[in-house]
């Protein structure tokens, strides 16, 4: 298809949750940008249309933390491999840790990835600088440099800075330029070793824990540094139903503070890990079901503003050794809106309220004008069929990675068409009108 | 991967040894069982038996000991079997190889049983989902999760001096967080119904929700050994000193080392145990140790016959399950 043609979405249910939109609706899309909602503009043609009957059509979903892989692990996943994923997960802007090799703290590395990311990618992809030089937590980057060759935020990825202070003049300096910082709640040293839930599982199979204390710790300094500093901060990932209530206290207090949580968290718990499944190592790790229960309502209720996957592609031969040996994360963009889906279907959460946590709530915590349907605003989209039933599956996923938990599973909800800017970057095949 | 029952074929025999945890009652009690004609074994003046005759057995320690894996080696040739020993902290690993790869290498040596040691949690499940169909894994210790044939022989020696474990009362002293050796104990107290479990240590030697294990927590070891039929000792490990769990061996000892003057409320008949090797005067004293009711040597012997009863249980799997290939 040329670019800046000329494209109509018609019959389907139309859910921009920014707009408090919800009803069947067709698109106008010209140039890129959307022209019109429900009435055709004036003396609009479209080039093709897609037939979105029986199909939910919203914005174009907004991932918060993916890991792409590239530059220096591509023996893992890369970014056209990755993005081609996140294309077909309905994803069609995510942000990606710096946690490269090399790491994204110079304006070189950031360009790459946004270069790489022009020329071989799907969608489009956020940069987050790293807060300190190679992640190491002691001198802190050039972050006016980053932020002008296209890092939106400031994080440090899934390693916690240690030294307080460090963490102090990190955030100070990243407000300096209005910038948001990433924060991995965890505390390095009540972490330890470490790789499950310190709980009923972790004591069962003998695996060194991570006390709820390491994510609450984290929680209550990086908010009184917040509180002192002045930063925006933003957790990524929280775990535990104590972090939920103390970031709900935080905001009720005025603070500017935002979360997301991983859409596995929602879904699984402690008992997962039960037979030793590496595909269930992550960090932060699977905690209890009350835990559960407690991210789940603060997701609906909205203190949790962001779902996202923390896609973590890797190559097979690092899921295959003893569970506390094995590299933690599961490959998930494609697994993030079918598990969101699930959270409607188990009626935790309402449709309209699980799509703002996907699009306008994450667009948000970016700073960008993404994530909603208007005339006038760049056309991501993503149109899904709410009742197509299929199964994950190395068949159906494309992501290079193949470590995760849901193989087998089987999802009510796929992805149809993604548009990224108007333009078609995934079709299902035998979804061509 | 069936989780619960990796270590069972479609019959419910047992094709692995991983934990005693899932296997119930009746498993249990046969494996004791069997350990009795065991024993017997070894007091006949030609100490073989031919149960694993053509077998290769290879012990895979990736972590050094040497009681464990020479009972798992007299346990093999006693069974008849041809045992490799592979000590892989200093080989294969050493030079790069992955467990995975160290693992078909040696498969492809076609040998039928590995006994396992691995200094993580999970290795000997990850070994025997990974293993070809026709080998059985039996796991020599795993991190701090499970050493199952040590949790064996410890009944084993229970039974043989207390009979039923319904009326009895049993204490673990020491460190329970880091012990493999404690949680085989206390799974294995459960299944076999033991009236009631103690774990006596200071709170940082206690893992999160002990109480799910199925024992009564005690700080106090005067308190936790009162009226106790049998009181087991752990071992120590230096390296606890450094993580900021414990001050020093000397306050160890003055709050949990198994003096003759603490051992006097437990039963008068109790029997005090240790998986060995001892620290003496950190987990007990000489005395004790050397004591009258130390069963310390005894659980040595048993650790043999325990392991032939296991290895010959899983060889009798495999040769059933070739059968029925033959059969098929």
């Amino acid at each position: 298809m040329r670019e800046g043609s000329r494209l109509s979405i018609r019959n389907g249910r139309l859910v921009d949750p920014a707009n408090g939109i919800d009803d069947q609706l067709d698109l106008y899309i010209a140039e890129g940008l959307t022209v019109g909602i429900g009435e055709t503009p004036l003396g609009f043609t479209a080039d093709r249309t897609l037939d979105a009957r029986g199909q939910v059509v919203c914005p174009g979903l907004v991932d918060l933390c993916c890991r792409l892989r590239e530059p220096g692990w591509e023996h893992k996943a890369t970014i056209g491999s990755e993005t081609a994923a996140a294309a077909a997960g309905g994803v069609t802007t995510l942000c990606c840790p710096p946690d490269t090799r090399p790491i994204i703290d110079t304006p070189a590395v950031a360009q790459l990835v946004l270069q790489t990311a022009e020329r071989v990618g799907r969608v489009r992809v956020v940069p987050a600088g790293a807060l300190t030089q190679g992640l190491n937590g002691e001198q802190i980057s050039e972050m006016a440099a980053l932020k002008q060759a296209g890092c939106a935020v400031m994080s440090h990825a899934d390693r916690p800075i240690r030294n307080t202070l460090v963490q102090r003049r990190a955030m100070e300096y990243a407000a300096t330029f209005g910038l948001t910082v990433f924060l991995h709640p965890e505390d390095a040293y009540l972490r330890d070793q470490g790789c499950v839930h310190e709980g009923r599982v972790s004591t069962r199979l003998g695996l060194p824990g991570i006390p709820e204390a390491a994510e609450t710790v984290a929680v209550a300094r990086d908010l009184a540094l917040a509180e002192q500093t002045g930063a925006r901060i933003h957790f990524r990932g929280l775990s535990s139903a104590r972090a939920t209530s103390m970031l709900l206290e935080a905001q009720a207090r005025g603070l500017e503070v935002s979360a997301d949580v991983s859409a596995h968290q929602l879904t699984l718990t402690e008992a997962d890990v039960e037979g030793f499944d590496s595909n269930c190592h992550l960090i932060p790790p699977l905690r209890t079901v009350a835990d559960r229960e407690a991210l789940r309502e603060a997701v609906r209720r909205g203190a949790i503003s962001a779902i996202c996957s923390d896609h973590q592609p890797h190559e097979a031969d690092a899921k295959l050794n003893p569970f506390p040996e094995t590299a933690p994360g599961i490959s998930a963009v494609e697994t993030l809106l079918p598990l969101t889906l699930r959270q409607v279907a188990e009626e935790k959460v309402d449709l309209g309220t699980a799509i703002k946590r996907l699009t306008v709530g994450p667009a948000e915590i970016l700073g960008l004008p993404i994530g909603r349907l208007e005339p006038g605003r760049i056309a991501d989209i993503c149109i899904f069929d709410p009742d197509a039933v299929w199964t994950a599956g190395a068949d159906t996923l494309l992501s290079r990675g193949q470590n995760t938990p849901f193989l087998g599973w089987a999802f009510r909800g796929r992805v149809s068409w993604t548009l990224l800017a108007g333009r078609l970057v995934f079709e299902r095949p035998g979804k061509t009108p | 991967m069936n989780r619960t029952n990796i270590q069972l074929d479609g019959q419910g025999n047992l094709k692995h040894f991983l934990t005693i945890e899932g296997l119930g009652r009746d498993l249990l009690t046969q494996i004791l069982d069997k350990t009795e004609g065991f024993l017997m074994v070894a007091r006949q003046a030609v100490k073989k038996v031919p149960l694993c005759r053509g077998k290769i057995v290879a012990n895979l320690f990736f972590e050094t000991s040497t009681r464990t894996r020479t009972t798992f080696e007299l346990a093999a040739k006693r069974l008849s079997a041809d045992v490799l020993n592979l000590n892989i902290s200093t080989s294969a690993t050493a030079k790069g190889e992955t467990l995975l790869d160290t693992l078909r290498n040696l498969e492809a040596m076609h040998v039928d049983m590995f006994v396992v040691r691995h200094a993580e949690s999970g290795a000997a499940h990850f070994i025997a989902a990974h293993a070809d169909p026709h080998v059985s894994v039996i796991n020599a210790g795993d991190g701090r999760h499970s050493h199952p044939t040590q949790g064996m022989l410890d009944m084993f020696t229970i039974r043989r001096h207390k009979g039923d474990f319904a009326n009895l009362c049993v204490a673990v002293v020491g460190d329970i967080l880091h012990s493999r050796v404690a949680r085989s104990q206390l799974a294995a107290l459960k299944g076999l119904g033991a009236g009631e479990v103690r774990v006596i240590a200071p709170r940082t030697l206690i893992p999160a929700e002990a109480g799910t294990l199925g024992a009564r927590i005690f700080h106090d070891l005067r308190e936790g050994v009162r009226d106790a039929d049998v009181v087991i000792l752990l071992r120590l490990q230096r390296e606890r000193m450094r993580g900021a769990l414990l001050p020093s061996e000397h306050e160890y000892f003055q709050l949990f080392g198994l003096t003759e003057e603490r051992l006097s409320t437990a039963k008068p008949d109790a029997i005090v145990m240790h998986p060995g090797p001892i620290n003496r005067g950190v987990e007990m004293d000489s005395q004790v140790a050397d004591g009258p009711r130390s069963v310390i040597l005894e659980q040595v012997s048993n650790g043999i016959a325990v392991r032939m009863a296991v290895m010959s249980m899983c060889i009798g799997t495999q040769n059933l399950q070739g059968q029925n290939h033959l059969d098929a």
